[in-house]
């Protein structure tokens, strides 16, 4: 599998970055350097085994339906760019 | 060339827990922009999901009122994308093992038929938080971001938007009265999303469809759908090729309009929520859930029909609601008498609570007062007609029937003798009357006996003057 | 002698007993900060005028005879990427310039709540990603053994600043090595607990089931200390199991008999420095002597967790970093496009390179027409390689190797080549990608530059881990060493 400058942009975009031509091409190569040693996962056989999430395997952790505090509204504005009232403000989106 | 189009829906429930799925704020509608969030739901560094129980109990209740099969072993999964109302930019909900499968609801058209419409999957999630479009920028308010959401996803089985109508509504009556959700549409506690296409009646392959989003009533509902149809036809018949794409129904213009933003197909790169931990669902749990449902309105429905006799017609109308399905369901235990009750309550009671804007649970009297009142009309102690102005009284001021009788003196009169005398008096005052009953206007019997009861205070027992004044004039 | 030349255990009994002053154990700590910071680089900010405050505090709940918690005047010093009320939490990026956290973390609560006293936020690679610290968007930290030389990473200010007797404590991130391999480039103890033995809330996420909050210090007794009270279930972290947290001072002891010690062919081959693998061999003899029965074991599935590592790792980290978009916090560009591009300019003006490289190394595993061969095959290999540790620890209570193949490397010298890099972590990553509990412990010096002891124990083990630990510290003094600073 071989990493082309399209796939790098089409990635970027979903990533939400950016990249001048020079950094798409290191990147490019980059990826393929490791996706070239990630693909040595290809000679083990793991057609009957099980997909592990968690290292150490829990289940069945829930949280009871009770109210706990919220952060108060200034906690929330003041580490925000740009906020009015207690709303925190973004560029007008056109949909 | 006729054309049937194929219909799937997608609906999303806001459900009515106390808190939000992934942290402990308050679910509560309205508060101040930002007042309830924390830093779980505002996405901030280092912050971890806890699973609400009540959620994914809600879910497998919902699941099985709509006849799912409960999945024993899930998971949450993420779904990544961009937006500024998600504030961790992906959403936890579930992707490859949804927490039910599988499941139906049976839907009963004009003509009386029975269709099944399948459910593909239902699963949970988080809402997002709300946008507001201003001149100055969006405005973001968290507050919504976490609250718990129930998607259910049906098969594309629906073939007339009168058929997508009747699911949606028998869906939102069954969520209801689970207690899940409050199903307010407008206020967007349900929302429905649709899928749409038209094929050639009878056809096995379906068209390219439409996903029409912000159908936030039954109105809109219909009103979109059928936009959709001319247009989906109107393409095929112009020869015009249709692609698949997301459109939004516009209130003001009663269109669709084509939702460029959403066009292009979003990678959602789900993967497995790391940060929590395996759902084991066990038969012991369901069972315990399954336990708490309640008798579902459709259900109540057909037990009406069923033990009551009342017609289909009716009892759809009394379960509609929930309060009223209740109070009409006591009323004919106690009285005995369910069709008086049914009368009643679809009759008179409903005109009034629809004239003062009222709902069942604002009435001031019990299903054991009404039954009083038609114990009193059917041991012929008052007449239907008084029988009105008596349950207006008990609408008004929640007095009991036999106090409000005996206040106002509306007893009625079933002594013969005396009726019979007020009937002679007032065939002797109307010689005209008479006059035009023997030239064979029957009518005039009507009028006598209206006099009658004017001048009896409408107590008479209006059998016995029916009876007496055909009598009487008969005899003349 | 100087507070700050003591370790935890000693200063908490000087305190407790009245001998010294924690006002006095913070001031010597913070005269100490000041004196070698400017050469080592260890700290991003030092909570000064908070620790003072807070040691007044506790010294007048002492002179009054009040009960004081269990860490009382004990100064712990805390990665970058641990939320602590009230202070910054950079994860050394610039996309977190100006974010005051407002709230703790859980292990953050139970300092507080033991009375310990947090002196001061510590340098990193960015984002915990990186082996040296150099990626950090902040500053270089340097070796204290050597300021030429990477302290390692990516907890590379929290091994310095106990290196170096700035902190006696400090805590750490381990995703892939974080807290092993620095504890072992700067000559220090550190412990990477069992997955979901520590609570990770407060945490900046990197790799949701690779994270472990792991603690340094400059002996195993310190280290079982701190870990004795930030270790244990907490109704935040669903990924934290309801198993007790033990006493782990019963497991302080010199004795090893009984104790099965297996090494690990795999990890002594190729690309290990032969002073190392010479410092880990003698420190086997130390086991034997102890009573420990050593032998030879086999992990054949080693070559492949770094592969499966860097998959998962780096899947989780593109989804975990999605929430950096200055949004809601931290940097968020000034010039853009429309609501769209904000995202674009903001993350990319705030992202490191290698963060950068990591975001799309992830997003493209897990994007369509990858996800199975890439991300979901990962996971398969996630269970041999578990299955591959659990078979092996059947046979024997732990498992020791080398912690890094090399000693600590000259600033600069690996930071061109990405993979050289990430090879570094080639002892450390399985064990992040099976679970369990591993602690790094000096064990030897090359070119008077530290050795570190890798000791991988079974699914909640830590008192294993520290038993172990603690008799090979018993028979040597590696733990004992200075740097010249």
């Amino acid at each position: 599998m071989s990493v082309s400058k399209k796939d790098v942009e089409h990635v970027a975009k979903l990533a939400r970055l950016e990249f001048n031509e020079m950094e798409k091409n290191s990147l490019m190569d980059d990826l393929n350097k490791v996706l070239g040693y990630i693909e040595k996962l290809e000679e083990l056989n793991t057609e009957n085994e099980d997909i592990i999430i968690n290292p150490y395997y829990i289940e069945n952790k829930f949280r009871e339906d009770d109210i706990q505090q919220s952060l108060k509204v200034e906690a929330v504005t003041i580490n925000a760019p740009q906020s009015l009232g207690g709303y925190i403000v973004v560029p007008k989106i056109i949909d | 060339m006729e054309f049937e189009s194929v219909i799937g829906l997608e609906v999303h429930a806001e459900l009515s827990t106390k808190t939000k799925i992934y942290c402990g704020c308050s679910t509560e509608f309205g508060g101040e922009p930002n007042s309830h969030v924390c830093p779980v739901c505002l996405g901030l560094p280092g912050s971890l999901p806890t699973l609400n129980k009540k959620v994914v109990e809600y879910g497998i209740k919902t699941g099985l009122a709509l006849n799912c099969s409960i999945t024993n072993l899930g998971r949450m999964d993420r779904k990544n994308y961009f937006y500024p109302d998600c504030s961790k930019d992906y959403q936890i909900t579930q992707d490859e093992l949804p927490i039910c499968r599988d499941g139906y609801i049976d839907i009963e058209l004009q003509d009386g038929t029975k269709k099944r419409i399948r459910i593909e999957r239902i699963h949970i999630e988080e809402d997002a938080g709300k946008l507001l479009h201003t001149a100055a920028g969006t405005l973001v308010d968290f507050n919504r971001s976490g609250v718990p959401l129930i998607e259910i996803v049906s098969w594309p089985d629906m073939r007339t938007p009168e058929e997508a109508t009747l699911y949606l509504q028998k869906l939102k009556s069954i969520l209801f009265s689970l207690g899940v959700s409050d199903c307010k549409m407008e206020q967007g506690s349900l929302r429905c999303d649709g899928n749409i296409s038209v094929m050639k009646k009878g056809s096995t392959k379906f068209g390219v469809r439409a996903e029409i989003k912000n159908l936030n009533s039954f109105k809109s509902l219909e009103k979109a759908f059928e936009f959709e149809i001319v247009r989906h036809i109107k393409a095929i018949e112009q020869g015009e090729v249709l692609t698949q794409e997301t459109r939004r129904w516009d209130e003001s213009s009663n269109i669709t309009i084509n939702m460029r933003s959403k066009e292009e197909a979003n990678d959602y790169r789900y993967f497995p929520e790391g940060d929590l931990v395996t759902l084991n669902i066990s038969d012991e749990w369901i069972k315990e859930i399954k336990n708490t449902i309640p008798e579902l309105p459709y259900e109540k429905a057909e037990r009406f029909v069923a033990s009551y006799g009342i017609p289909k017609y009716d009892a759809g109308v009394l379960t509609l609601n929930f309060e009223m399905s209740e109070f009409f369901d006591e009323t004919a235990k106690i009285s005995k008498d369910p069709k008086a009750a049914s009368n009643w309550l679809m009759g008179d009671i409903s005109r009034m609570m629809n004239e003062k804007h009222l709902t069942v649970e604002n009435l001031k009297f019990s299903p054991s007062e009404l039954s009083e009142l038609i114990k009193l009309i059917n041991d012929g102690i008052i007449s239907n007609n008084i029988g009105k102005k008596v349950i207006e009284n008990m609408f008004e001021t929640g007095k009991a029937p036999k106090s409000i009788i005996e206040e106002k003196g509306l007893i009625q009169n079933n002594n013969e003798a005396e009726i019979l005398d007020v009937v002679k008096k007032i065939i002797q005052d109307n010689p005209k009357s008479v006059e035009d009953f023997k030239n064979g206007k029957k009518r005039a019997i009507g009028f006598i006996v209206g006099l009658i009861m004017k001048e009896t205070k409408g107590k008479a027992n209006p059998q016995i003057v029916n009876a007496l004044v055909n009598s009487e004039m008969n005899k003349i | 002698m100087d507070l700050n030349l003591y370790t935890a255990h000693e200063l908490s009994d000087l305190i407790s007993n009245k001998k010294v002053k924690v006002e006095e154990v913070v001031n010597s700590h913070f005269n100490r900060i000041d004196s070698v910071d400017s050469k080592l680089g260890a700290y991003l900010y030092l909570a000064k005028t908070e620790a003072i405050d807070k040691a007044r505090e506790i010294d007048n709940k002492i002179s009054q005879g009040g009960k004081t918690g269990r860490l009382a005047g004990i100064p712990v010093s805390i990665k970058d990427n641990i939320s602590v009320q009230g202070m910054q939490n950079s994860c050394a990026s610039k996309i977190l310039k100006g974010y005051i956290s407002p709230y703790d973390a859980h292990v953050i609560e139970k300092i507080k709540g033991e009375d310990g006293i947090i002196l001061g936020k510590l340098n990193m690679d960015e984002f915990a990603m990186g082996s040296s610290t150099e990626n950090s968007a902040c500053r270089v930290t340097r070796n204290p053994w050597d300021t030429e030389r990477v302290p390692g990473g990516s907890s590379g200010g929290s091994a310095v600043c106990v290196s170096a007797f700035e902190s006696p404590l400090a805590l750490g991130t381990d995703t892939g090595g974080s807290v092993r391999q620095p504890a072992s480039l700067c000559g220090v103890v550190g412990l990477k607990p069992t997955y979901g033995r520590v609570s990770r809330y407060g945490a900046v996420a990197f790799g949701s089931t690779l994270d472990q909050i792991g603690t340094f210090a400059r002996d195993v007794e310190d280290c079982a200390l701190l870990n004795q009270y930030i270790a244990g279930v907490d109704q935040r972290d669903s990924t934290t199991a309801n198993i007790e947290v033990p006493n782990y001072q019963s497991s302080l002891t010199k004795d090893l008999k009984g104790k099965r010690i297996g090494v690990p062919k795999e990890y002594f081959g190729e690309g290990l420095d032969e002073g190392v693998r010479k410092a880990v061999f003698e420190a086997l003899r130390v086991f034997e002597e102890n009573g420990a029965i050593v032998k030879e074991c086999s992990l054949p599935l080693s070559d492949y967790s770094l592969a499966a590592y860097y998959i998962i790792s780096s899947a989780e980290a593109s989804s975990n970093l999605a929430r950096f978009d200055g949004i809601r916090y931290g940097h968020r560009a000034t010039e853009f496009n429309d609501a769209v591009d904000i995202y674009y300019k903001s993350r990319s003006q705030g992202f490191g390179p290698e963060v950068k490289r990591r975001i799309m190394l992830g997003t493209y595993v897990l994007s369509a027409g990858y996800y199975d061969a890439y991300y979901k095959k990962a996971l398969k290999v996630r269970n041999l390689i578990k299955q591959d540790f659990s078979r092996v620890l059947k046979d024997f209570d732990a498992i020791v190797c080398p912690t890094s193949p090399t000693t600590a490397f000259k600033i600069g010298e690996k930071s061109g080549d990405v993979l050289s890099m990430y090879l570094s972590d080639i002892y450390t990553v399985p064990v992040n990608v099976a679970g369990l509990p591993g602690i790094s412990i000096p064990c030897g010096m090359v070119n008077n530059l530290p050795v570190g002891l890798q000791i991988i124990g079974n699914y909640y083990r830590e008192d294993v881990l520290f038993n172990i630990a603690y008799s090979f510290e018993k028979s040597t003094n590696w733990h004992k060493m200075k740097p010249n600073i």
